[in-house]
């Protein structure tokens, strides 16, 4: 299968299953798109018609490279993977990540919360140092051969609770050593409780910080707001400026939420730059179209066209010397995921669970409160598998509207809890989602095409 | 004139050889494509 489009004077292949990305010329774009549905006569024919200037002998020399990437098996290359999808069905899971609910709680009242303003449609609570051991300990035992294992502290507003925060990573420290071990912590603040001491323990213990910040001042304070109503856009900036440069402006992200009420959301992005913050992310809300901010479908073209602007102006700013990046556009094409990542995905509900501050497990932090998909807790470990094993079989293959995707083995399928919220079941795909995400792969390839063809080594053949 | 520009990719088929020990990381709370992996090139 492969997948064609022009984006920024480019003209872009990509192979599905071999993950080969070409750049090519008029000519070979033309005679690609035809290749599989026409004769090589009829494809001739068209190009003559089409292409004053090309000879016959510049038609042949293009047919002798695709043929050439075919046999290499980097054009055109058939699903060798589908079958062997049935063995990952099978396979035995290791838990390597938990999100900890630290705090279900929040001194913000953002309008768009998918938490329900941090206490995800329950009440006011905060994880006892206990619990969070006891969740610690099961990740360890659980973790099989994984030496990596990933702790976020995750809310609500986890700084609500900053001192249990300091207690378990102190103990996670304390075992590491003798269970062979290695803890990466990660943290998601509102910067609302952001103080010299909170910044100096985050900088030495957080392999990464998810900070956030909707952008302008005015599109930031409309929907995070106060418990009082105020905005918090003056009371945060000038905390994440600190936190950021004593961090020496790496491993973190300033995460944003766009909303129907900014679809023009690459100005927000380019205001976070201009405040000199350089690792950004800006998020779709998720919601019912219905919501005053939600997005609605003919909200899309204007949402692609922001995408572009953000991949052109990205290019644009590193050339000049003052780079940003954009989450979404990070990919590593070279080093990038193995298959079988890019088959199984995220490993919700099987390698990477929510915990609450009761100690409940769920799926991920965006099933719950939800109690169809309460999994077990921190004292008995999972006790529902039959939910682990429906999460097992979640992935690339395993819905059908991805079958003919290009894009399958990117997304992985797609997000089982955006499906849900959607659709009502974690086997359909969030179709407005599936759009987005295709546009933001489609421009974080071109952005590497360009920086590829700057910089001149990363290419196997020019 | 080479008419078609292939940029170095990880090979997927290649990558059932040197992949699947699970240790790649799992900002936005995403598909897999910004996974980062140390074993690609080995």
């Amino acid at each position: 299968m492969i997948h064609q489009y022009k984006l920024n004077g480019f003209n872009i292949v990509l192979d599905t299953y071999s993950g080969a990305v070409h750049c090519v010329d008029d000519l070979s774009y033309d005679i690609i798109e035809l290749y599989e549905t026409k004769s090589k006569e009829e494809i001739k024919q068209e190009m003559q018609a089409k292409y004053e200037e090309i000879t016959e002998k510049d038609i042949e020399e293009t047919f002798e490279e695709i043929e050439n990437l075919k046999q290499e098996g980097k054009l055109f290359t058939k699903d060798i993977f589908e079958n062997k999808n049935l063995d990952l069905k099978k396979r035995d899971t290791v838990v390597k990540a938990l999100c900890l609910h630290i705090a279900h709680t929040c001194n913000l009242n953002c309008e768009y919360c998918f938490a329900g303003q941090g206490k995800y449609h329950g009440e006011d609570a905060l994880m006892s140092f206990e619990v969070g051991k006891q969740a610690l300990d099961f990740l360890v035992k659980n973790s099989g051969t994984r030496k990596n294992l990933e702790v976020d502290f995750f809310g609500g507003e986890p700084l609500v609770n900053f001192d249990v925060v300091k207690q378990l990573v102190e103990y996670a420290r304390s075992i590491e050593k003798e269970v062979g071990k290695n803890f990466r912590f990660t943290l998601t603040t509102n910067g609302m409780l952001l103080d010299d001491d909170v910044i100096d323990f985050l900088n030495k213990e957080m392999n990464n910080v998810v900070l956030s910040l909707d952008g302008r001042k005015e599109v930031h304070d409309r929907l995070r707001k106060k418990l009082n109503g105020d905005g918090s856009y003056d009371i945060i900036v000038p905390k994440f400026k600190n936190f950021v440069e004593k961090r020496g402006n790496k491993e973190y992200y300033m995460r944003g939420t766009f909303t129907r009420n900014n679809l023009d959301f690459t100005n927000d992005i380019f205001h976070m730059a201009d405040l000199g913050f350089t690792e950004l992310s800006m998020e779709p809300v998720v919601s019912s179209p219905d919501a005053e901010y939600g997005l609605k479908e003919e909200d899309l073209d204007k949402i692609y066209e922001q995408y572009e602007i953000l991949a052109k102006e990205m290019i644009k700013r590193k050339k000049q010397g003052n780079p940003f990046t954009f989450y979404h556009y990070m990919i590593d094409l070279s080093a990038g995921p193995c298959i079988y990542k890019r088959i199984t995905g995220c490993g919700s509900g099987t390698e990477y669970l929510a915990v609450t501050p009761s100690g409940d497990f769920y799926p991920c932090h965006q099933f719950v409160g939800d109690k169809k998909f309460l999994m077990g807790n921190v004292k008995d470990g999972v006790t529902n598998t039959k939910i682990r094993d429906e999460f097992k079989l979640c992935n690339a293959y395993s819905r059908k509207e991805c079958k003919d995707c290009w894009a399958k083995l990117y997304c992985s399928g797609g997000c089982s809890a955006n499906a849900y919220h959607a659709t009502g079941s974690i086997n359909n795909v969030y179709e407005y989602g599936c759009k987005l995400f295709k546009k933001r792969i489609e421009c974080a390839i071109m952005v590497k095409i360009a920086e590829a063809m700057e910089e001149d080594e990363m290419l196997a053949t020019c | 004139m080479k008419r078609i520009v292939t940029i170095k990719t990880r090979n997927l088929e290649e990558s059932e050889k040197n992949g699947g020990c699970g240790e790649c990381q799992t900002a936005c709370k995403c598909g897999v494509a910004n996974q980062k992996c140390e074993n690609a090139n080995k």
